[in-house]
C-alpha cells in the first residue's frame, strides 16, 4: 500500500494468531483466553500493526521477540492472522 | 553475619583487612522446603520474610545471572504510594511503610530518600482527578497536598511556566512520604539479611523445567541439577511467561521494553521526585548528580533489552518541554528492561492452578516501590497456600471474575497500560 515506511508511523495490535471465538459465542473461557492469555513467546511472533500515521491498514508482522528481527509483513485483511506456520 | 554499625566501622578503618562477603556461595542441596526461582529483588525479598515471618529456613533462591543483574539494578528507582484502585492503594502504602523502616530491619543501608513526588495537572480536569486521587490516598490514610500553580512554582522553579509552555502548569499532588531509594542496595541488603537467616543464594543456576506429577510441583530441574521443593514459587518478572510455559501454564502477561535514561551529572537542582502530566514521564536526580528518567514502554513485545530510537526522542521530549533547562545535558547512560505487562497494568502474587507452585510476576511500572511488601505477601501465599489479605486482589483468576484493577482506566490492553 504505502511501501516502505518509518517504523514510528506504526503502531503495535497484539498477537495475530490467537484464535477469536465466533461472533455471538456465550463461551466465557474461550472470550477469556482470547482476550487475557498469550503465549508471549521468546523467537517468532506473528503480530498486528497498523499503519496509524499512514493508510490505517491493518497488516500481519513475522518478528523474532529475542532479536526484533523482522520478517514478511502481508495484509491482515487477506486472512494472515490464522495459526499457521509461525516462524520458529 | 558480622552487623554494620559505626563502632564496626571504626574498629575496621583502624585495622584495615577486608570485610568479610556480605553472603555465602553454597552448592545446591538435593532437596528445599521452598525453591524461589528468580534472585530479583522480589524473589530475594520473599526468602527474607519466609525466613523472617515465618520460620522456614531451609530455602533456596535459584538465580540466572547474579544477583542485581536483573530488573532490581535496571529501574529509576522512586518509591511511592498515590494509588487510586481500592486493593493497589493499600498495597503500595503497606509497601512504603516497610521502606520506611527497611535500612534498620535489613542492617543495610537502602538510602531511602523520602525527598517527595510531585504529580503535574496541566489543565483544570487534570486537576481535579488529581484532587479525587489525593482524596482517595487521605481516605486511606496516606499523605497528600494539592497544590495550586503558584505553589508549584514556589517548590519547582526550574520549569516551563512561560506563555511558550507547550502544556501549562495548573497545579500538582504532592506526596512528601514518596522518593527514591538505592536500587542495588535494595538487592544486596535483602540478599544478605536472608543468607544471615539461612537461606542459600545460588546464583549462575538456570532453571529449565519442572518435575510435575498429577497437578503438583514437586522441584525444578536446573543447569546444576535436579532440586526437589516442597513449595516452588516463581519471581523472574520480565521472564514470567517462559518460566511458567515449562509448568505448562499460559499466563496474562506479554513481555515489554522499558527505557529508563541518565545524564551526565550536574550540580543539585531537582530535589523532588516529577512526573509529567501530560505524558508519562518521570525525572528525578541522583546522588551522583546525574538526571535519572523514564518514560511509556516501547509499546510492542521484545525481550531484546534494547531500547528503540523513537523512544529516546519521545522522553527527551518530555524532558525538555517540562525543563527547557536541561536541553544541552547530554545522556551518560541509557539501557531497557524486560517487564511483564498485564491487561490491567496490575501484578500477580498467587496460587496457580498447579499445586504448590506460587506465581509473583506480572509488575508493569510498578516492580521496585513494591519490592518489600511483594515479598511479605508472597511469603505469607507460600507459607499459608493462600493469599494475604492485601495481595487478594493479585489473583491470577481476576479476569474471569471481573476483578480488575485497571488503574488508569485503559482496557485489556498490555502495549497501553
Amino acid at each position: 500500500m504505502c511501501g516502505e515506511r518509518d517504523y514510528t508511523e506504526f503502531r503495535y495490535g497484539g498477537d495475530a494468531t490467537k484464535p477469536r471465538p465466533v461472533h455471538g459465542s456465550a463461551d466465557r473461557r474461550a472470550w477469556h483466553d482470547y482476550v487475557f492469555l498469550f503465549d508471549n513467546p521468546r523467537g517468532g511472533h506473528r503480530e498486528f500493526w497498523q499503519h496509524v500515521l499512514g493508510c490505517r491498514q491493518w497488516l500481519v508482522l513475522e518478528r523474532d521477540t529475542a532479536t526484533n528481527a523482522v520478517g514478511g509483513a502481508r495484509l491482515a485483511r487477506e486472512g494472515a492472522s490464522q495459526r499457521e506456520s509461525v516462524i520458529k | 553475619m558480622r552487623r554494620y554499625s559505626f563502632s564496626n566501622l571504626a574498629w575496621h578503618a583502624l585495622t584495615g583487612g577486608p570485610w568479610s562477603r556480605a553472603w555465602r556461595t553454597p552448592e545446591p542441596k538435593s532437596s528445599y522446603d521452598v525453591v524461589i526461582i528468580g534472585g530479583g529483588g522480589h524473589g530475594l525479598a520473599t526468602a527474607y520474610y519466609l525466613a523472617a515471618n515465618h520460620g522456614i529456613r531451609n530455602i533456596a533462591v535459584l538465580e540466572r545471572a547474579y544477583i542485581g543483574s536483573g530488573n532490581v539494578g535496571r529501574n529509576t528507582t522512586i518509591v511511592r504510594s498515590n494509588y487510586t484502585v481500592d486493593g493497589n492503594t493499600q498495597f503500595f502504602e503497606y509497601s512504603l511503610k516497610l521502606w520506611e523502616g527497611l535500612s534498620h530491619t535489613l542492617n543495610f543501608n537502602v538510602m531511602l530518600s523520602q525527598r517527595g513526588q510531585v504529580v503535574l495537572a496541566h489543565g483544570p480536569a487534570q486537576l481535579d482527578v488529581l484532587a479525587r486521587k489525593g482524596n482517595v490516598m487521605r481516605l486511606n490514610g496516606i499523605d497528600a497536598e494539592l497544590l495550586d500553580r503558584g505553589e508549584v512554582m514556589r517548590l519547582l522553579p526550574f520549569l516551563d511556566y512561560s506563555s511558550e509552555a507547550r502544556f501549562p502548569i495548573w497545579g500538582g499532588l504532592l506526596q512528601r512520604r514518596a522518593g527514591t531509594a538505592r536500587h542495588d542496595a535494595v538487592a544486596w541488603g535483602y540478599a544478605r539479611a536472608a543468607d544471615a537467616l539461612g537461606v542459600d543464594i545460588i546464583e549462575n543456576c538456570e532453571v529449565t523445567g519442572f518435575s510435575l506429577a498429577k497437578g503438583q510441583v514437586s522441584g525444578v530441574e536446573t543447569s546444576r541439577g535436579r532440586i526437589s521443593a516442597g513449595r516452588t514459587a516463581i519471581a523472574v518478572a520480565g521472564h514470567s511467561s517462559h518460566v511458567a510455559a515449562m509448568a505448562g501454564l499460559r499466563l496474562p502477561i506479554e513481555s515489554h521494553l522499558l527505557q529508563a535514561f541518565v545524564s551526565e551529572p550536574v550540580k543539585p537542582f531537582v530535589n523532588h521526585v516529577i512526573s509529567f502530566g501530560a505524558e508519562l514521564f518521570y525525572i528525578s536526580q541522583s546522588d551522583k548528580g546525574g538526571l535519572v528518567f523514564g518514560g511509556h514502554i516501547d509499546g510492542f513485545n521484545s525481550y531484546t533489552q534494547r531500547g528503540q530510537f523513537p523512544k529516546v526522542q519521545e522522553v527527551a521530549e518530555c524532558a525538555v518541554a517540562l525543563m527547557p533547562s536541561i536541553s544541552r545535558l547530554r545522556l551518560l547512560r541509557h539501557w531497557a528492561g524486560i517487564q511483564d505487562m498485564t491487561p490491567d497494568g496490575s501484578p500477580f502474587i498467587c496460587r496457580t492452578p498447579l499445586r504448590n507452585l506460587y506465581l509473583n510476576g506480572g509488575w508493569c511500572y510498578q516492580g521496585f516501590k513494591a519490592t518489600p511488601a511483594s515479598g511479605w505477601c508472597f511469603a505469607h501465599t507460600i507459607a499459608n497456600d493462600d493469599e494475604h489479605p492485601l495481595s487478594r486482589c493479585y489473583s491470577l483468576d481476576r479476569f474471569e471474575r471481573g476483578g480488575e484493577l485497571d488503574e488508569h482506566g485503559i482496557g485489556n490492553w498490555t502495549y497501553k497500560q
